[in-house]
């Protein structure tokens, strides 16, 4: 019998990062429909997971593989990712000066759409889309007008990363760090992003080190990772008891 | 994954797409400078024996100037005795008289270069006067013009027709000893571009000049007059190529801006002469005097450029302020890549009362190329209430360039109100990740990233320009990252 591809699928997966091994035999699996969420204390290698999955250079594969949908992901440059619908939230998003959100979010949602052989979205399609989903976020439409992340801020970058995730709509949202920065209004807003996002076509890697975003964007499952593999997996129990406990009964057994 | 020299470092190159040579007879003096060959230039032209003599005074003096060396720019001294100083396509002994006497391979030329100069093919509104090496071909639109009282035709055409106009202001704003490649330029320049707008017309269309060198071994010195006389307007565009070649060849042009009373000259350039190949072999040595004068009362002069091409570039389009209330504008795009050097800026100087000015220099640099802003903004005793505002920044792709500015600032009136302000940022591997990250190619992202940084200056440009200078950008850019 059939099975279908699972939407992510990382086996004994090795990486290096300006030659110093990071992760050392990572295996994940995520389903369609399925969020989960990745922990782990700083320095496991949690970031360098997600930005592996998108392609970022400089994030070597030395052994193992990845693959997205049954497509290995590792000779796919990041645009070629991106538009299969891989879709990574910065934990740090970068400033481009200059260049207006707006213009942005246009040129990346054409280049999805090119891909998929459709035609440009009209000005007036795209700006109707874009302020609804700039409202839903609390951003004000003048913000769109802004450079990219230009001034914006901490709060306002992250807002802005789901931003583009709402308005691309991916298959696989990795988002690493999504909480960090946020005050409790701002929390709130971006896990509201998230879970309207939420689908049973999609799946969502929540990357974070704290249980907070947790109790907003309940998980299906939850993994731990320490010194580049997964320690532990469980549901989002193993979650509560991390707060509890810490990682270092788990770091310790590794 | 792809390794990390599969970013920027490679988004830089592609082939020159104005690089091809037209064949075509040519009368070309042999290689040398001297009284003769300056005695050649001006008989061969016709001239009347004032302008000999100025001529010959610029080549007496230029014998002992000495060449300026304060640039940052690194060059094998040029060998002023292996380049032709005249170089003019066979048949045109006789100037055509009208466009159907040009030679078809020339204008086949115009129509690779993308500049159609059939008056029927022409964007409406764009006339244009055409300096091929060194010889004008051809001036379109000139009856529309002439209803208007406009002169627009080559400088050698307007030394016969318009003397009076010429001796009063040739040399007026860029005296023949200005500086060494001015002094060059007054000795030998070929032809050129002659416009007078006369008082109170608006002129109808965008005036035009397209420059190309063709011919090997030639140096290119044309000579640009502009008079704008009381409140007229006039808009004027200046574009060069010029074919692929190993070795290099040298441009030292001269252009004269003049601004009455009221008056506005906005002129605009996008200079793309060959910048020589990825290794730095070849490409147009451009060493450039252009200078206006606001010599009226409330008169306006503003230089827009797109600097892309040329091995060297050395040139400072600069604005004195005579007039009370006269205004002074300089924006300016410079994009250098592979070997590329450029060492351009502007030079304001107040002499009138309210006199104001404004700076805004984007520089580019990317492959392995020296980028500098060099800008001089004086106020004299005399300038009660002038103003200046400057912005400069600079923008490097990868890690193997250089951007540098040079500001100099000489207030000698207590009430000089000078502000500068300057940056310098990078295209990061960090943002051309974040583009790629959301389906964007790096191409397009640093292309959408450089547009973005120069968009200020792209404003400023006539509509059809501005297009054109993004794409060139587009162009240019090709290969530094990849």
């Amino acid at each position: 019998m059939m099975h279908a591809p699972m939407l992510l699928e990382v086996v004994d997966l090795y990486v290096s990062v300006a030659g110093k091994p990071i992760l050392k035999g990572l295996n994940l699996k995520l389903a369609v429909g399925e969020v989960a969420a990745i922990m782990g204390p700083n320095g496991s290698g949690k970031s360098t997971l997600a930005n592996v999955i998108a392609g970022r250079p400089d994030y070597v594969v030395t052994s193992g593989s990845l693959r997205y949908l049954g497509t290995s992901l590792i000779e796919l440059e990041p645009e070629a990712r991106a538009r299969l619908g891989i879709f990574l939230g910065f934990q740090y998003p970068i400033e481009i000066p200059g260049v207006s959100n707006m213009e942005f979010l246009k040129a990346a949602i054409d280049s999805h759409r090119t891909a998929r052989h459709e035609g440009p979205l009209s000005a007036v399609e795209f700006m109707k889309t874009v302020r609804s989903a700039a409202a839903s976020l609390d951003l004000n439409p003048e913000f769109l007008k802004r450079g990219v992340n230009e001034g914006f801020s901490g709060g306002e970058k992250k807002r802005n990363e789901i931003l583009q995730l709402v308005m691309l709509q991916p298959k696989l949202a990795i988002l690493d760090e999504a909480d960090s920065g946020l005050d409790i209004d701002a929390l709130q807003t971006v896990a509201t992003g998230i879970n309207r996002f939420r689908g049973p076509d999609n799946g969502i890697l929540l990357v974070t080190h704290h249980q907070r975003l947790l109790d907003y964007i309940k998980p299906d499952s939850v993994h731990v990772l320490a010194d580049g593999r997964i320690v532990k997996s469980g549901d989002h129990s193993l979650a509560l008891q991390l707060e509890e406990r810490g990682y270092g009964w788990l770091t310790d057994a590794a | 994954m792809s390794e990390s020299s599969n970013t920027i470092d490679a988004l830089v190159r592609r082939d020159y797409q104005a690089g091809f040579v037209t064949d075509i007879e040519s009368d070309t003096l042999p290689p040398g400078l001297s009284e003769d060959v300056v005695r050649f230039i001006s008989a061969r032209k016709g001239e009347p024996d004032w302008l000999l003599e100025w001529r010959l005074g610029a080549y007496r003096h230029w014998r002992r100037a000495p060449t300026p060396e304060w640039a940052h720019l690194h060059f094998p001294p040029i060998d002023f005795e292996s380049i032709s100083y005249f170089s003019a396509p066979k048949q045109q002994k006789d100037r055509p008289q009208s466009l159907d006497e040009v030679d078809p391979e020339l204008l086949r030329t115009y129509e690779k270069l993308g500049i159609p100069l059939h008056e029927q093919e022409m964007l409406a509104g764009v006339a244009v006067d055409a300096v091929f090496d060194s010889v004008s071909i051809g001036t379109t639109f000139k009856a529309k013009l002439a209803e208007a009282g406009v002169i627009f035709c080559s400088i050698s055409e307007a030394v016969a027709e318009h003397p009076e106009l010429v001796r009063k202001y040739l040399g007026s704003v860029v005296p023949v000893r200005d500086n060494f490649y001015a002094t060059l330029n007054s000795a030998v320049f070929s032809d050129g571009s002659f416009v007078y707008i006369p008082k109170g017309v608006r002129c109808p269309m965008e005036l035009s000049t397209y420059f190309r060198i063709n011919a090997k071994n030639t140096g290119q010195f044309e000579r640009t007059l502009i008079i704008a006389d009381a409140g007229s307007y006039v808009s004027y565009l200046e574009g060069c190529t010029a074919p692929q070649r190993d070795e290099n060849q040298l441009h030292a042009a001269v252009v004269e801006l003049i601004a009455l009373d009221d008056a506005q000259i906005k002129y605009s350039t996008v200079q793309n002469w060959y910048p020589g190949d990825a290794n730095g072999r070849g490409g147009i040595y451009n060493f450039v005097t252009k200078r206006g004068a606001c010599i009226g009362k409330r008169s306006k002069i503003s230089w827009t450029q797109v600097e892309t091409g040329s091995a060297i570039t050395w040139k400072y389009p600069s604005v004195v302020l005579r007039g009370d209330d006269s205004v002074g504008e300089f924006h300016s795009v410079a994009l250098t890549n592979n070997f590329q050097q450029a060492d351009t800026g502007t030079k304001m100087i107040h002499l009138g009362r309210n006199t104001r000015s404004t700076i805004l220099s984007k520089g580019i640099s990317a492959g392995r190329s020296q980028n500098s802003y060099r800008g001089l903004v004086r106020i004299s005793p005399t300038a009660d209430g002038a103003r200046n505002y400057t912005q400069c920044d600079s923008l490097l792709i990868g890690d193997r360039c250089g951007a540098h500015t040079f500001p100099y600032i000489e207030a000698s009136h207590p009430g000089a109100i000078v502000e500068h302000e300057a940056s310098t940022s990078k295209v990061s591997d960090e943002q051309l990740f974040l583009c790629q990250q959301r389906g964007i190619d790096p191409e397009h992202a640093v292309s959408m990233i450089v547009n973005g940084f120069c968009k200020e200056v792209f404003r400023e440009l006539p509509m059809e320009f501005a297009v054109e200078a993004g794409k060139l950008l587009e162009v240019s850019l090709e290969g530094a990252v990849g």
